[in-house]
C-alpha cells in the first residue's frame, strides 16, 4: 500500500540521520521535553526539530511516548521541564487553545467529529477571526453576517475538496470512521495552520480512503504545509514521509530519511528487542 | 369527581406564574445542561441569591427595588464566578459536586441565626414587592371563567414572567444560532476537539455559566416578588430536580424546551394532586391508604412514575429529536 507520491526530491539534503540533528528551516524546535508518570519516563526528548514545509514521520513501538510528546507540544498535557519555539515563538506553558492559534493545530487517535453538529458546522467551527464568537457580538448579526458568509464559502471548499459535500448537512456523527478522520483534517484546516499534527491519521480507514487521504497530505505539502504525523503502517510511513524519527522508551533514538530508517540498527532493536537487532534479524 | 375542576386547576397551574418562573429558571439550566453540558445541579442557589437580592436590598437595607434588581444580577454573577473559576478547567463532575453544596451552604447560611438580622433567619423576609404591584395597570377584580381565573396581582405577575420567559427565548435563540452558539455546543460534544481548534474552553463555559445563572436569579426574584416573601427552606434541591424534570419533559437542547416541559410538568403535577383529593374525598381511594397530607409526596411519586414511561418511550423529551438521541449516546 503505497501512495502515488510521484518523483520525490529528498526536502531534507545532506541532513545527516542523527537522533535530534539540526534541519535547515525548522519550524519547530524542542529542547529538554520531559514528562514522567509517576516513576516512568514516558518523554525525553534532548532535542528535536521539525522542517519547515516537510512531512515528517514519528514512529516507534507501542508506549515510546508519541502521543504524549503531542499532547505536550500541543498544550493539551503539562510538560515537566522543555523548552520549544513553533516559528521562533516559544510555546511551551501555553494553553492547547493559543498553541492552536499560534498555527499548530493537531488531530486526535480516537477522532473527535461534534457528532451534534453538522459536518458544515465542524468546519465553520474551525474558522478564525469570527467576531461573532464573543459574547455581545454574537446577539448583533450584521456584525458577523459577512465574515460568516465567506466562511462557509471557505468550508464549501474544503468539503468539495476532501469528497465530503453531499454530507454538508449531515450530522457528523452520521459519518463512517473514515470519513470522520477527513473531517477532522479538513476542520484543521479551517484554523489555517502552518503546521499540521495528525496522530495516527490512518487508523480504522480502509484501504481505499487511506489512499485519499494520503494524497490530501502529500498534496497539503506541495502546497506548503508542514506536516508531523504518528504512524504505525510503516507503508504509509515509507510511501509518503520525507523525514523519519522514531521514539523508543520516550526518547528519539533515530532520526533520518525513510530509506535509512529501516536499516538502522537502534530502530530495529526498538521494535524487535535488542536480542534479535544484534543477530541482525531483518524482520524490520 | 369533578373532572372540569381538575382540568381547571391543572390549566391554571400551567399557565399560571409559577410555571414561567421555572421556564424561566429552567432556561437558564438548558444553557448550562442542554447546551453546554455543564452539570448544575445548584440552580435554586441562583434562584436563592437573586430572591434574596431583591428582599434584602429593600427590606434590610432600605433600598429602591430596581437597585435589588441589580444588585440579585450582581450576585448571581459572582455566584457563578465563584463556582466556575475553580471548576470549569476540572472534569464535569467536579461542578456538579459543587454546586449541589452550594446550593445547600446557602440555604444554611441564609437560614442561620448569624444572618438572621440581615436575612430574617428561618423566617425569611416578606412585602418588599409593593413597587411592583403599585404600578399594577389591571384593574382590581377576577379573571377568566369559573375555576380557570385568576387575580390581578396573579396576572399582573404573569405578564411580567411571561414577557421575561419570551425575552430569554430570543435571547437564546439569537446566541444558540451565532458562532458563539457553535463554540457552545461543540464545547458540550467535545472540549478538546474545541481546544485544538483554538476555543478558549474555559472562557465559554464560564460564560454559560453565568448567563443561566442570571436566568435563574431573575427567576427567583419572580418567585420572591409573586408571594411578597423569602423563606430560605423554599429553595431546597428538590427545585433544581423539578427543574431538569421540566427541563428533560420538554426536551434539553431546544429553545422551547424548557417552555413546553414547565407547562406540561405544571399541569400534570396539580391534576395529579387534585385527582388525588378528589378521589380520596368522594372515598374512590380509601383514606386508610392514603390521607389527604400525604397526597403532596404521592403526587410526585406519580409524576416520577411517568417520567420513568417518559424516558422509555420518548428520551428525547417532548421536543427532542430521536436521531440526535442515538448519536449523542454513542
Amino acid at each position: 500500500m503505497t501512495a502515488d507520491a510521484g518523483p520525490r526530491a529528498t526536502r531534507l539534503p545532506g541532513v545527516p540521520p542523527e537522533p535530534g540533528v539540526a534541519k535547515p528551516d525548522p519550524i519547530l524546535v524542542a529542547e529538554g521535553v520531559t514528562k514522567t508518570f509517576g516513576g516512568l519516563h514516558a518523554v525525553q526528548v534532548s532535542r528535536l526539530e521539525v522542517q519547515r514545509g516537510a512531512i515528517t514521520a514519528l514512529i516507534g513501538p507501542n508506549g515510546a511516548g508519541k502521543t504524549t510528546l503531542f499532547n505536550l507540544l500541543t498544550g493539551f498535557d503539562r510538560a515537566d521541564a522543555g523548552r520549544w519555539s513553533f516559528e521562533g515563538r516559544p510555546l511551551a506553558g501555553l494553553p492547547a487553545y493559543r498553541t492552536a492559534r499560534a498555527g499548530m493545530v493537531r488531530t486526535f487517535q480516537l477522532t473527535k467529529s461534534l457528532t451534534l453538529l453538522t459536518v458544515l458546522e465542524n468546519l465553520k467551527l474551525g474558522s478564525r477571526q469570527q467576531a461573532g464568537e464573543r459574547f455581545f457580538a454574537a446577539l448583533v448579526h450584521p456584525l458577523w453576517r459577512a465574515r460568516e458568509a465567506s466562511i462557509e464559502r471557505l468550508a464549501d471548499e474544503m468539503l468539495a475538496r476532501f469528497g465530503l459535500g453531499l454530507m454538508r448537512d449531515e450530522f457528523a456523527g452520521t459519518l463512517s470512521g473514515g470519513q470522520r478522520k477527513l473531517l477532522e483534517l479538513a476542520r484543521a484546516l479551517m484554523v489555517q495552520p502552518a503546521m499540521i499534527m495528525l496522530d495516527e491519521p490512518t487508523a480504522g480507514v480502509n484501504p481505499a480512503l487511506t489512499q485519499s487521504l494520503l494524497r490530501h497530505i502529500l498534496q497539503l505539502r506541495d502546497e506548503g504545509m508542514t506536516i508531523l504525523f504518528v504512524e504505525h503502517d510503516m507503508d504509509v510511513v515509507m510511501g509518503i514521509s520525507d523525514w523519519v524519527v522514531c521514539m523508543a522508551e520516550g526518547r528519539v533514538i533515530a532520526e533520518g530519511p525513510p530509506a535509512s530508517i529501516g536499516s538502522n540498527h537502534a530502530v530495529i532493536d526498538a521494535y524487535l528487542g535488542a536480542h534479535h537487532g544484534r543477530r541482525g534479524g531483518g524482520e524490520g | 369527581m369533578d373532572i372540569l375542576a381538575i382540568l381547571g386547576d391543572a390549566t391554571r397551574a400551567a399557565i399560571g406564574p409559577e410555571a414561567a418562573i421555572y421556564a424561566l429558571a429552567a432556561i437558564g439550566l438548558n444553557m448550562h445542561f442542554g447546551y453546554t453540558g455543564l452539570l448544575n445541579f445548584g440552580q435554586v442557589g441562583f434562584m436563592l441569591v437573586g430572591a434574596y437580592g431583591v428582599a434584602v436590598a429593600v427590606t434590610t437595607f432600605s433600598a429602591p427595588l430596581w437597585a435589588g434588581v441589580l444588585i440579585g444580577i450582581a450576585l448571581a454573577v459572582a455566584l457563578a464566578l465563584l463556582l466556575g473559576i475553580p471548576t470549569l478547567r476540572l472534569r464535569a463532575d467536579y461542578l456538579a459536586i459543587t454546586t449541589i453544596a452550594a446550593g445547600e451552604i446557602l440555604r444554611y447560611t441564609y437560614r442561620s441565626n448569624f444572618a438572621s438580622p440581615v436575612t430574617g433567619g428561618v423566617y425569611g423576609l416578606t412585602r418588599f414587592a409593593d413597587p411592583i404591584y403599585a404600578i399594577n395597570p389591571i384593574p382590581a377584580g377576577r379573571y377568566g371563567f369559573g375555576q380557570l381565573s385568576f387575580s390581578e396581582r396573579s396576572l399582573w405577575i404573569m405578564v411580567i414572567s411571561w414577557s421575561l420567559v419570551a425575552l430569554a427565548c430570543v435571547l437564546m435563540f439569537l446566541l444558540i444560532r451565532s458562532p458563539w452558539g457553535r463554540v457552545v455546543r461543540s464545547v458540550r460534544e467535545d472540549e478538546d476537539a474545541a481546544r485544538s481548534l483554538g476555543k478558549n474552553v474555559f472562557g465559554y463555559r464560564l460564560q454559560s455559566l453565568v448567563l443561566g445563572g442570571v436566568l435563574g436569579a431573575v427567576g427567583g426574584m419572580l418567585l420572591a416578588v409573586y408571594s411578597q416573601a423569602v423563606q430560605p427552606d423554599a429553595y431546597n434541591p428538590a427545585v433544581t430536580f423539578y427543574l431538569y424534570t421540566l427541563l428533560i419533559l420538554g426536551g434539553a437542547g431546544r429553545i422551547l424546551g424548557p417552555v413546553v416541559g414547565s407547562v406540561i410538568f405544571w399541569f400534570v403535577v396539580v391534576c395529579a394532586d387534585s385527582l388525588l383529593r378528589q378521589a380520596i374525598g368522594s372515598g374512590l381511594i380509601p383514606a386508610s391508604l392514603i390521607s389527604p397530607t400525604e397526597v403532596g409526596a404521592v403526587r410526585f411519586a406519580l409524576v416520577g412514575a411517568g417520567l420513568m414511561l417518559l424516558m422509555i418511550y420518548r428520551p428525547q423529551g417532548i421536543l427532542g429529536d430521536r436521531r440526535e438521541m442515538m448519536l449523542g449516546d454513542r
